[in-house]
């Protein structure tokens, strides 16, 4: 018997994909229902609806401020039950500000006008819009953090170019984390407060190397995000030069750690310049480059875990892990990463390469091929990157984007080892280990061998030593830094010989 | 001489304006943070060049 597609359009309605998308799963669990999500009406969205096999004529004329309900199911009864589910989930008050029916701004002009002591704007609309709203917080005066992707590198140099001559940061676009004065903003840790600053291109290398930094004792002054695209030729490091001379001028910032994927030669040697002209030490950690001709005051470091330990005074971290002692041989050839932190996933790709192995990835460092069937290449994939992620939340916010591909991955003998993280703190999901343990179907396999590792503090929504707990009783193994995780099953595979 | 405001922005209290997300919101909130959420819904009728238009004539 064929399925029953039902649409439903409404007008001028707005859900953020978060929201969203927790309504969209609650309708998929329901009897009957093959699939079924709820989605601003965007082109990439409507594209993304059709190819799941969700859209009929209904939703033809739907534009892109407005919201489509589309539901694939066995019977037209459970499409309908489904239908009326979905209409109630809409008209259920959203807000979980604390807010009540308190007057809300709808406009960021309406917002500084209510809060004029403002000093940053926090955007994370879908990237279409993001460039708008940027541009009317630094008009008010505001800085900016942009969290939304899929912003033209034309928009951003303009955006950048405009807060330099205003003296505002942008951070951004696609800047995943920042810690301004203590404060976590979007995706980042509750780590110990301490004198070492981080300019970070890259969300999820900030996130490790805070807390690792935290784990050894240290503490964060500032961590600012430039955004993934700061250090390229394009942008000339707009974000990543202000905020150098910001963490300079600031006297409770001692040892200033930076890190990026490797830059542009020309905007290199604009940041060295101006390493080379503070009177701080530095770490520069460029992920996926093997060395970096540094002045006196700089060290290079080749991994997030090297750059934490650098920054720490040279203290080796988790001197007592041994890799070797936990390892247990590996039973299929390769190793599959899957990961929701890209630099996490660059960080292993380099440490693997350093190891002499052959990898391949969807988000390729240097030396490292781009994805192919080649069943010899270790996989290391990024759950981040745009062909994961478009139409629905990064899989930090929603885990489930990694079940399907895990348990691909289980079914295939020739893979001897899983690699994941477990990104944890303010803006992720709320139990990802309870979620990846829970996708497991409670144990791990018997057969491959899951290595995970913890990103996140004890001190975190999540807490850390919860997340490890329950992976280790779901026979995962567990490491203490991401790096170490990649240690860890290079010990197995040597085992499995 | 103006005062730099970036160092600012390092050293004072944050006011944050969310536009977006309204989980962020409620995590600043949580924390204590001084954060005005906005009901925000795609401008010019869902069409992002008319957004940015807009927002270049300051409306």
């Amino acid at each position: 018997m064929s399925a029953t597609i039902i649409n439903d359009v409404r007008r001028g309605f707005y859900l953020d994909s978060v929201a969203l998308m927790r309504f969209s799963r609650v309708l998929a669990t329901m009897d009957g229902i093959e699939e079924a999500a709820m989605m601003m009406a965007s082109p990439s969205n409507r594209q993304i609806m059709a190819d799941a096999g969700l859209l009929d004529q209904t939703s033809a004329g739907a534009e892109g401020g407005d919201l489509i309900i589309g539901i694939r199911a066995t019977t037209p009864e459970a499409a309908e039950a489904a239908r009326v589910q979905a209409e109630q989930l809409l008209d259920q008050p959203t807000s979980s500000t604390g807010d009540g029916a308190r007057w809300r701004p709808k406009t960021m002009r309406a917002a500084v006008k209510a809060h004029p002591e403002a000093n940053l704007a926090l955007i994370s609309v879908a990237g279409d819009f993001a460039a708008a709203e940027a541009r009317k917080a630094l008009r008010k005066g505001l800085h900016v953090m942009m969290f939304s992707d899929n912003v033209s590198i034309a928009d951003e140099l303009s955006l950048k170019r405009e807060a330099r001559d205003l003296g505002l940061l942008v951070m951004g676009p696609d800047c995943g984390t920042a810690i301004l004065n203590g404060t976590p903003l979007a995706f980042a840790n509750r780590v110990s407060a301490g004198d070492i600053g981080i300019i970070g291109a890259s969300g999820t290398g900030t996130q490790e190397i805070s807390c690792l930094i935290s784990e050894g004792g240290g503490g964060i002054s500032q961590a600012i995000g430039v955004g993934g695209r700061d250090l390229h030729e394009e942008i000339g490091a707009i974000t990543t030069l202000m905020a150098l001379d910001a963490l300079d001028r600031d006297p409770a910032t001692r040892h200033i750690v930076v890190i990026s994927k490797p830059p542009a030669a020309a905007v290199a040697a604009q940041v060295v310049a101006r390493i080379a002209a503070s009177s701080k030490t530095f770490t520069v950690c460029f992920i996926g480059a093997s060395g970096w001709q540094l002045p006196a005051n700089a060290t290079f470091a080749a991994s997030l875990k090297g750059a934490a330990e650098h920054a720490l005074g040279g203290n080796k971290l988790f001197a007592e892990f041994n890799a070797d002692a936990l390892a247990k041989p590996a039973k299929g050839r390769t190793v599959t990463g899957l990961f929701c932190g890209g630099t996490l996933c660059a960080e292993v790709q380099s440490l693997f390469l350093g190891a002499g192995e052959a990898v391949m990835s969807n988000a390729a460092i240097s030396g490292v091929e781009n994805l192919s069937t080649d069943p010899r290449r270790h996989k290391i994939i990024d759950l981040g990157s745009d062909e994961y992620t478009q139409g629905r939340p990064h899989p930090m916010i929603d885990p489930g984007v990694r079940d399907k591909a895990l348990n691909g991955e289980l079914d295939d003998a020739d893979v001897g080892i899983v690699l994941l993280d477990v990104v944890i703190g303010f803006g992720a999901h709320e139990d990802p280990a309870g979620h990846l343990v829970d996708s497991l179907g409670g144990q791990t396999n018997g057969q491959t061998i899951l290595i995970a590792s913890v990103t996140g503090t004890d001190a975190d929504p999540q807490n850390r030593k919860g997340q490890i707990a329950k992976l280790q009783a779901a026979g995962v193994l567990v490491a203490p830094s991401n790096a170490d995780a990649a240690e860890l099953a290079l010990a197995c595979l040597r085992l499995g010989g | 001489m103006e005062k730099n405001k970036v160092s600012d922005l390092l050293t004072q209290p944050l006011q944050v304006i969310n536009v977006g997300l309204e989980s962020f919101a409620v995590e600043l909130k949580q924390q204590n943070v001084a954060v005005t959420h906005v009901d925000w819904s795609p401008p010019a009728g869902g069409d992002p060049k008319i957004a940015d238009l807009l927002s270049k004539l300051g409306t």
